[in-house]
C-alpha cells in the first residue's frame, strides 16, 4: 500500500492503536468541543491550565485521534498565544503539505493536504481545543 | 470466484458504455464507482438530451408566444407524461417538478402540513429515515405543534409493525412519511401494507422513493400512494430536478409553496388567485434543461427494464453479501429479508473515513460517514459506517475490487 504510506505513517497508527491522552482526566480547567458535521466524529478536550495538559475524548477516524494525540503533545506547556500560533503553522501545514522544522511530530500529518476532505480530520482537535481556550472556565 | 462481467440478466459492458465517466481513471486506477446510492452517474443520452435542448430546442417554457418556447414547453410537458406514466400516476396533473427530494417533502410540509393538519396532529416517521425526512417534520412540529413520533425498525433493520401499530393507536396519526428503500440497509418497506395500514387508520401517507425508484418500478395506482417523492439525480438523470407527486384532491386542497410567476391565475395589488396544479407548485422558471435530461433518464431506464435492472442487481446484491461477510471483523449492517444493492458495514479497528481513504487510493469510491441518517446510525450501535451501493452498471469485478481493496484496508490496520 505504498499509495497510502504518506498518510498513514507510523507514527499515526500507533498513536491511534496506543494513545496516550485519552480519557476525561480528573482535573481540569477547561473543556471545549469540536463535531464534524460531515461524517459525525466529535471530540472533547479537557484543559488543566497548569503546564497546559491535553486531554482528549474522541470518536473518530485515525487521523483525527493521531492528531489529537500530537496536539497533545505538542502544546504541553505552552501558553495560549504560542497554542494560538502552532495552530496556525499546524493549518497552513495541513493545507499546503509543506512541512515545518518547527512542528516537530506533528508533520506526520502532512499526508492529509493530499486528501481534501480529510484535511477537517487533522484540524478538528486543534479547533476544539481553542474553543476550550477561548470559553469561560 | 465471480460470474463474468456479460451478466444474465443484463450486458454490463454494454451499458458501461453508455456511460463515459466509468472510463475515468482515479489516482491512476480504474474507477470502481460504488456511490450511486448518493448520485448515480449520466449515460450518454442524459448528456446529449440536455445538450440538444441548449443548442437546438431552447427558450423560457409557458410565456413565449413563439415557435422556440413552444417546443420547449412541448417538451418539457412531455416529460410530466413521461413521468407519470413510468410511476403509474393516475394524472399528468399529479406530477410536481422540484429541485429535489428534498424540496418535494418541504413542499408537503409547508402546504399540506401547514394548511390541512392541525395543530395536535401527529406524523410518524420510521427510524431508518434520511434527513430529508425527519427534519422538515421537526421544524412543522416546532412551527405548528404537530406531534412527530418515530416508529422502531427491527435490529435486522425492517419496521417494526408493533411499533408502529402502537403510534398509530390513539388516532392523532394523520401522516405516515417513510422511507420506500433505506439509503443505509438497503431495506425494501413493505409499501402497499403500509399505505392500506395508513388509510385504515385515516392517515395519508408519504413515501421517501429516492433510492427506490431507481432498482423497481414503482406503481403509485397499485400501492395506493399519497405522495411519492424522488430526486433525478439518482436515477441516472441530472441534479437539480425531483419530483413531488401527490393525488390530485390533496393537491386541490394545498395552497402555493413559493410565490411568483407560473404559479398564478391572476394578480393584482389587492389579492392574487392560484393556478390549478400542478403548476400551482411551479413558481418561477423551472430546470428546463435538467427535466429535458429526467425525460432522457427514464426513457434509458425503460429501455434496459426494471425487470432486469431488478435481477442484476439482486445478483450483484447476494455476492456482494456472500463476499463482503467473508472478511474477518467486517459487520454487514441489517439483514432485511427484502433489501437491495446498498451495503453498509462497519470493520473493527479501522473507522470508516480511513476504510474510504484507502479505497479511495485504489480508484474504489464507497461513501463514508453518517449518511444524513444520525438517528439510525444511533439506532444500529455505530457512529458511521462505509457504504457500497450498486447500479445498473455496476460488474461482479467491480464488487471483487471492494473486496480486495477491504483486505488492503485490513492490512493496514491489522
Ligand atoms: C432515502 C433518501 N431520501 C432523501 C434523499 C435526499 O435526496 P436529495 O439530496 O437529492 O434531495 C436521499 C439522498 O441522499 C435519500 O437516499
Amino acid at each position: 500500500m505504498s499509495e497510502t504510506a504518506d498518510l498513514y505513517q507510523a507514527i499515526i497508527m500507533d498513536r491511534t492503536k496506543n494513545p496516550r491522552h485519552a480519557g476525561k482526566p480528573p482535573h481540569f480547567n477547561r473543556e471545549g468541543h469540536g463535531d464534524n458535521p460531515m461524517c459525525g466524529d466529535r471530540i472533547h478536550v479537557y484543559v488543566a491550565d497548569d503546564g497546559t495538559q491535553v486531554h482528549h475524548e474522541s470518536r473518530g477516524c485515525a487521523i483525527m485521534i493521531a492528531s489529537a494525540e500530537l496536539m497533545a503533545d505538542a502544546v504541553a506547556g505552552l501558553t495560549a498565544d504560542a497554542i494560538a500560533e502552532r495552530r496556525k503553522a499546524f493549518e497552513a501545514m495541513v493545507t499546503t503539505g509543506t512541512t515545518n522544522p518547527t512542528l516537530g511530530d506533528l508533520n506526520a500529518l502532512s499526508g492529509v493536504s493530499e486528501y481534501r476532505s480529510r484535511i477537517r480530520c487533522a484540524t478538528l482537535p486543534w479547533s476544539a481545543l481553542t474553543a476550550a481556550l477561548e470559553g469561560a472556565k | 470466484m465471480s460470474a463474468a462481467l456479460k451478466s444474465e440478466f443484463l450486458d454490463v459492458t454494454a451499458i458501461r458504455k453508455d456511460f463515459p465517466i466509468l472510463a475515468q481513471t482515479v489516482h491512476g486506477k480504474k474507477l470502481v464507482y460504488l456511490d450511486s446510492g448518493a448520485s448515480a452517474q449520466k449515460p450518454r443520452m442524459v448528456i446529449d438530451a440536455m445538450m440538444h435542448c441548449m443548442e437546438a430546442q431552447y427558450a423560457n417554457v409557458h410565456r413565449g408566444l413563439h415557435w422556440m418556447s413552444e417546443r420547449t414547453s412541448d417538451a418539457y410537458e412531455a416529460v410530466r407524461d413521461k413521468t407519470a406514466a413510468f410511476l403509474n400516476a393516475a394524472s399528468r396533473e399529479e406530477i410536481i417538478f422540484t429541485r429535489n427530494a428534498t424540496e418535494s417533502i418541504n413542499l408537503i410540509a409547508h402546504t399540506y402540513g401547514r394548511a390541512i393538519l392541525k395543530p395536535g396532529d401527529a406524523i410518524v416517521i420510521s427510524e431508518m429515515e434520511h434527513h430529508a425526512n425527519i427534519v422538515p417534520w421537526q421544524m412543522l412540529r416546532d412551527s405548528h405543534g404537530i406531534e412527530l413520533r418515530i416508529a422502531k425498525i427491527t435490529d435486522s433493520g425492517e419496521l417494526d409493525f408493533t411499533s408502529l401499530e402502537e403510534k398509530f393507536a390513539d388516532g392523532k396519526v394523520k401522516l405516515l412519511a417513510i422511507t420506500h428503500m433505506s439509503n443505509v440497509l438497503g431495506t425494501y418497506t413493505p409499501v402497499e401494507r403500509l399505505a392500506a395500514f395508513a388509510h385504515a387508520h385515516g392517515a395519508k401517507i408519504l413515501l421517501d422513493g429516492s433510492q427506490a425508484v431507481v432498482h423497481r418500478q414503482v406503481d403509485l395506482q397499485a400501492i395506493d400512494a399519497d405522495f411519492y417523492v424522488f430526486s433525478g439525480h439518482k436515477l441516472y438523470g441530472p441534479t437539480g430536478i425531483g419530483v413531488l407527486y401527490a393525488k390530485r384532491e390533496l393537491l386541490d386542497a394545498m395552497p402555493p409553496f413559493l410565490g411568483g410567476g407560473d404559479m398564478i391565475a391572476s394578480v393584482s395589488y389587492e389579492r392574487s388567485t392560484w393556478a390549478k396544479p400542478p403548476y400551482r407548485f411551479e413558481a418561477g422558471t423551472p430546470a428546463i434543461i435538467e427535466t429535458i435530461g429526467l425525460g432522457a433518464a427514464i426513457d434509458y431506464v425503460l429501455s434496459i427494464g426494471f425487470p432486469a435492472i431488478a435481477a442484476h442487481e439482486r445478483a450483484l446484491t447476494d455476492h456482494g453479501l456472500a463476499t463482503l461477510s467473508k472478511i474477518e471483523g467486517l459487520r454487514i449492517l441489517g439483514a432485511a429479508q427484502d433489501r437491495g444493492g446498498v451495503i453498509s458495514f462497519t470493520m473493527e479497528g479501522a473507522h470508516a473515513h480511513d476504510i474510504a481513504t484507502l479505497l479511495d487510493r485504489q480508484g474504489i469510491a464507497v461513501r463514508a460517514g453518517h449518511h444524513c441518517a444520525e438517528p439510525l446510525m444511533g439506532r444500529m450501535g455505530v457512529t458511521s459506517t462505509a457504504r457500497a451501493t450498486f447500479a445498473m452498471y455496476t460488474s461482479m469485478e467491480e464488487i471483487d475490487a471492494l473486496a480486495t481493496g477491504l483486505l488492503r484496508v485490513k492490512q493496514v490496520f491489522a
